[in-house]
């Protein structure tokens, strides 16, 4: 009994302080939120064309992706349980581009072979 | 108890964690747990709707759709390419900001600038969906059909109605369920003490954090789609 009211009022606890975070931060990451997109935007722009312009996307893309998740998400503040539990298994989905990509490779050059159109 | 408080403030305490009885998330309730955990699941859907579209891209032998061109603007008589994508990754962005203000604004327990913010994200969500609905409306005039289009591979139109598609359709839920919850808190019902589906007790605003995370979720998930699909 005694556990159980402690750990409520160590749950009510943390919500009081909870997520409660500077609005300095959350303003500088809406910013570079801002500017990110706006560079990503750019690389199209100019017409960066092949390793230069994937390997900018994708840098920007995942400096958006982890500003978000961290700070507004308030990734950056939850217990490694959680972090853990939410990060990890989305890497299998590594596993399955690998296995695509050498999986549509091969129905490229099976259409070639068959010179087939679409 | 004394090694709960323990476990609560050392990092490494993750194996204690998920070893321990009744609860693996300490310190977090169940209705974000869930969240998180329904995130997750999205996140293996639109993982897998990309995937296929990389599938569907780099297996065709016709010339893939030039994205410049076909989601050009003509303003002024200058074609800009992109521009009604950039506008929308911008809009999406700031109801990004507007919602993070919004959790904010509620663990203040702030009544009226949690509901007014929570009211202009919906807004802004909105209004992403009406540009997304005005860009379908502008492709499908244009012939582009999930079978063919006259740009180039015909694979284009069913990976492009399915992505944005099933995007737009989390928006529009997303802007449902803020509407919802800016309303109930506008009234002052989270003010208002007993349990009810959305708060355990007077002054309970998690919820409105947990609504967040569906709209980053939302936000974080058009990053993907943006560099992919549009960019790439």
């Amino acid at each position: 009994m005694a556990d159980i009211t402690d750990h409520h009022a160590t749950a009510t606890a943390t919500h009081a302080e909870g997520q409660q975070h500077p609005l300095r931060l959350y303003l500088l990451v809406w910013g570079l939120l801002f500017v990110l997109s706006a560079m990503s935007y750019m690389v199209d722009y100019v017409g960066l064309q092949g390793l230069m312009r994937w390997s900018l996307i994708v840098i920007f893309m995942l400096l958006k992706a982890g500003l978000i998740m961290a700070v507004f998400m308030h990734m950056a503040w939850e217990r490694l349980a959680l972090v853990y539990t939410i990060l990890l298994p989305p890497l299998a989905v590594l596993v399955f581009l690998a296995i695509m990509t050498v999986e549509s490779d091969y129905t490229f050059l099976t259409r070639a072979a068959a010179f087939a159109s679409p | 108890m004394a090694e709960t408080i323990l476990h609560a403030k050392r990092p490494e305490g993750i194996v204690a964690d998920w070893s321990s009885d009744q609860r693996a998330f300490k310190r977090i309730s169940w209705g974000k747990a869930m969240m998180w955990i329904f995130l997750l699941s999205d996140t293996f859907v639109f993982s897998i709707f990309l995937l296929g579209y990389m599938s569907a891209r780099n297996s065709t032998q016709s010339e893939w759709p030039d994205t410049d061109k076909v989601f050009s603007l003509h303003v002024g008589g200058v074609e800009l390419p992109l521009l009604l994508i950039a506008i929308m990754t911008f809009i999406l962005i700031s109801s990004s900001g507007t919602m993070a203000m919004a959790v904010r604004c509620g663990y203040a327990r702030a009544r009226r600038p949690t509901a007014a913010l929570m009211a202009l994200t919906a807004l802004l969500g909105a209004s992403f969906v009406g540009m997304q609905a005005f860009e379908w409306a502008k492709l499908i005039s244009e012939g582009v059909r999930p079978w063919s289009n006259p740009f180039g591979a015909p694979q284009f139109g069913a990976s492009f109605f399915m992505i944005t598609g099933f995007h737009g359709t989390h928006v529009s839920f997303g802007v449902l369920f803020l509407i919802i919850i800016a309303a109930k808190i506008w009234r002052g019902e989270f003010d208002r003490p007993g349990r009810t589906w959305l708060k355990s007790g007077a002054g309970d605003y998690e919820a409105v954090e947990i609504m967040g995370l569906y709209w980053h979720f939302v936000d974080l998930v058009w990053v993907f789609i943006f560099a992919f699909f549009y960019l790439w």
